[in-house]
């Protein structure tokens, strides 16, 4: 049983948050190149579990790996240097936003979807030989739970007994997949029925997510095998930042080439039955309403009602204070450098 | 003949195909966001959403095509395809082989591929060479919309496994996705006459090269965007008075080895032009096949030498481009015939104890 440290599980939250805004900005400047992932709505889930790391431990983490690396306590600058490509970043900027390493904080990421269980596996494997105690974290979503590559480590893990904690921050969401449609079976059932002990968690409650973290890391750290942390999230930026489906979702012009083909094609001679054709346009028209509706504030999981986790407005204020003071002269810095 | 853009001209050769035989179906990762226009038109039962399991659903496509169908899947990334792998390498590929041609696996994979972006070292690779090592897999890489219609198209008609890999620089809406994401004012180098273009609605024949620019200097082999930096290159080459001859490869398996050695042996010179990795692949691979026609041209090649990095200048520097095809084209000229036997002593023979 860890010490709950109120204050720290909110200001890792406003991190987290203040950070990604950052990159927000950065990346709609054109300074960051490629694609953009940012955790906003699963910040709860990365400072919950996070908060239990203790130096030693591992951490793998997908093509949204962010907030861990700010919960980690990776310097901000370094981070936010290597999403610009500067040759002072984490990488020397040859990783980039989805191959973000720190040896010395022993945290990975991967840009392929599954990877992070095996490879937290792997980390688990030399924890549990170099310094038993010490856990392995692996990051994954809802998308990725389906690959082979994960569910293969349910078995691995589970037969090794490994030190590891899987945590699924599931925000309904495969890009722009309803996650559901294409998986079977429960998800906390499925680690189950492997043996390891798993938790279903609201990720959008920190506190909830730091207490369903402690109990299974218990179980973990006590060498008696892998555990399964399952946390409904949200997913307020769309896929990417930049997300066509979103830009559409919002503003219709921004759909009309898309809808333009839909509609011919929809119309052409020689398909499917007029049947199907008409599902099909029902199916797409809900994947847009249900995408409008997890999109924007009313989801976020750092807007944190009074009185949550038993901090007055005034500690509130002055950690949130704090913490743009620390983001913005890291932005500084790191801009500093790039120039 | 439309014009239309490359990403058009596939999802149409797909279409024709699904349009003309009811045992064709598209399957992969977000296939009814990403063909919304297939999706619409031929529905869910033809049109079929996969979740992030490529291992198994490329397998599947495997079986499918075994059993009667002839599906289409996408891997949305070729670099994704690793974790597929085996239903390319061990299953697709071989059944022709083991079955001496009795039994066969009509199978297209569509995927995206290719850098210059700035999107790193797991997001931009060309991995043709590591696909089309393997026998029994075709592999093509279109450069223009024309030829994006027809490859696809006689993928389609093919009757064994084929991978057709579309540049993310071709087409509009990955470089959309993935580049710009709606951000106004950041450019690529997009090459234009590969991007958009007019269309035949016709097959292009597998293993065929086509010569975009004729020269006698030397030969310019490549394919898909590199085919567009050769051919800038060679513009510029040619108001210096070098003549070079661009051949555009098309596919990779099965390779136009005549087109290849014909040239090299009229221009006695030959440089490819290769996004993907320079070791043990295409460009060692043609370099091969010449030496093997006692064909003896001087040989370089720009190629990606090592993992792509993210930071964008660094990215370039690492990618063929037009300085860097124009210099290997200038040292490949200077360079004068080497003797072709040295005065060194032999070997030193070494036996295990
Ligand atoms: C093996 C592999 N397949 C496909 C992709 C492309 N891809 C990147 S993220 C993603 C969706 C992942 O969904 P999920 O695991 O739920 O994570 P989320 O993006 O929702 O956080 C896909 C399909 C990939 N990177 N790797
Ligand atoms: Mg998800």
């Amino acid at each position: 049983m860890s010490d709950l440290d109120r204050e720290g599980l909110y200001r890792s939250l406003r991190r987290i948050h203040a950070f990604e805004e950052a990159v927000r900005s950065l990346w709609n400047e054109g300074r960051i190149s490629g694609e953009m992932h940012l955790c906003r709505g699963e910040e709860a889930v990365a400072a919950g579990v996070m908060a239990h790391h203790r130096e030693g431990d591992a951490v793998s983490c997908d093509h949204r790996p962010h907030g861990q690396f700010v919960a980690r306590g990776v310097p901000l600058v370094d981070v936010l240097a290597e999403l610009l490509g500067d040759e002072r970043g984490l990488c020397a900027g040859r990783g980039g936003h989805m191959h973000l390493f720190s040896r010395r904080h022993l945290i990975a990421t991967t840009g392929i979807v599954g990877a992070p269980a095996p490879l937290g596996a792997g980390f688990a494997l030399a924890l549990m030989r170099l310094r038993p105690g010490a856990a392995a974290f692996a990051f994954g979503g809802d998308g990725a739970a389906n690959q082979g590559l994960f569910l293969e480590t349910l078995n691995l893990a589970s037969a090794w007994r490994l030190p590891l904690l899987l945590v699924c921050k599931d925000n309904g969401w495969a890009v722009t997949t309803w996650s559901k449609d294409v998986s079977a079976g429960d998800p906390v059932a499925r680690a189950r029925a492997f043996g390891l002990v798993a938790e279903h968690v609201d990720g959008m409650d920190p506190l909830a997510v730091w207490h369903a973290t402690d109990r299974l890391l218990a179980h973990v750290r006590a060498g008696r095998g892998p555990a399964y942390l399952h946390a409904r999230c949200a997913r307020l930026d769309g896929h990417f930042l930049g997300d066509r489906m979103v830009r559409a979702a919002r503003d219709l012009h921004e759909g009309a080439d898309m809808g333009r083909v839909v509609v011919q094609s929809a119309t052409e001679r020689r398909g499917g039955r007029a049947r199907d054709r008409a599902r099909a346009l029902l199916r797409m028209g809900r994947q847009v309403v249900r995408l409008k509706r997890g999109l924007g504030g009313g989801n976020d999981p750092t807007r944190l009602p009074p009185g949550t986790l038993g901090l007055d407005a005034g500690a509130r204020r002055r950690i949130d204070d704090e913490v743009a003071a620390e983001i913005g002269a890291a932005v500084r810095a790191a801009t500093q450098e790039a120039a | 003949m439309t014009r239309m853009i490359f990403e058009e001209a596939i999802d149409l050769a797909i279409a024709d195909a699904m349009a003309a035989d009811e045992r064709v179906l598209l399957l992969g990762l977000d296939v009814p966001m990403l063909r919304a226009g297939l999706y619409a038109r031929f529905g869910a039962r033809r049109v079929l959403a996969a979740p992030i399991s490529e291992g198994a659903y490329l397998t599947a496509a495997v079986g499918a095509a075994m059993a009667g169908l002839r599906p289409v899947v996408e891997i949305m990334m070729v670099d994704f395809i690793t974790v597929a792998l085996d239903a390319l390498l061990n299953h697709a590929a071989k059944l022709e082989a083991f079955t001496h041609g009795r039994w066969r696996c009509p199978l297209v994979v569509r995927s995206a591929c290719g850098a210059g972006y700035g999107d790193g070292g797991q997001h931009g690779q060309a991995l043709w060479g590591l696909l089309a090592s393997i026998p029994g897999l075709g592999v093509v890489v279109p450069s223009t919309p024309d030829d994006a219609y027809g490859l696809t198209a006689s993928a389609l008609a093919h009757d064994g496994p084929v991978v057709v890999l579309e540049h993310k620089l071709l087409t509009k809406n990955w470089l959309e996705f993935v580049g710009s994401g709606g951000r106004p004012g950041l450019s690529f180098d997009v090459p234009a006459a590969g991007h958009e273009g007019e269309v035949r609605r016709a097959p292009v024949p597998l293993g065929r090269a086509a010569c975009r620019r004729a020269g006698d200097d030397v030969t310019l082999v490549s394919l898909g965007v590199s085919v567009h930096r050769a051919l800038a290159a060679a513009a510029l080459l040619g108001a210096e008075g070098i003549s070079c001859e661009v051949l555009d490869l098309r596919s990779v398996r099965p390779l136009d080895v005549d087109a290849v050695v014909a040239s090299a042996r009229r221009t006695g010179r030959v440089l490819v032009v290769d996004e993907d990795y320079r070791q043990f692949g295409l460009s060692g691979e043609i370099a091969a096949l010449i030496a093997e026609h006692g064909v003896s041209a001087r040989f370089a090649r720009v190629c990606t030498d090592d993992t792509i990095p993210f930071a964008r200048h660094l990215e370039e520097a690492a990618l063929p481009s037009v300085g860097r095809i124009v210099m290997a084209v200038r040292r490949l000229l200077a360079e004068r015939a080497r003797a072709t036997r040295s005065a060194s002593a032999p070997c030193a023979v070494e036996t295990a104890p």
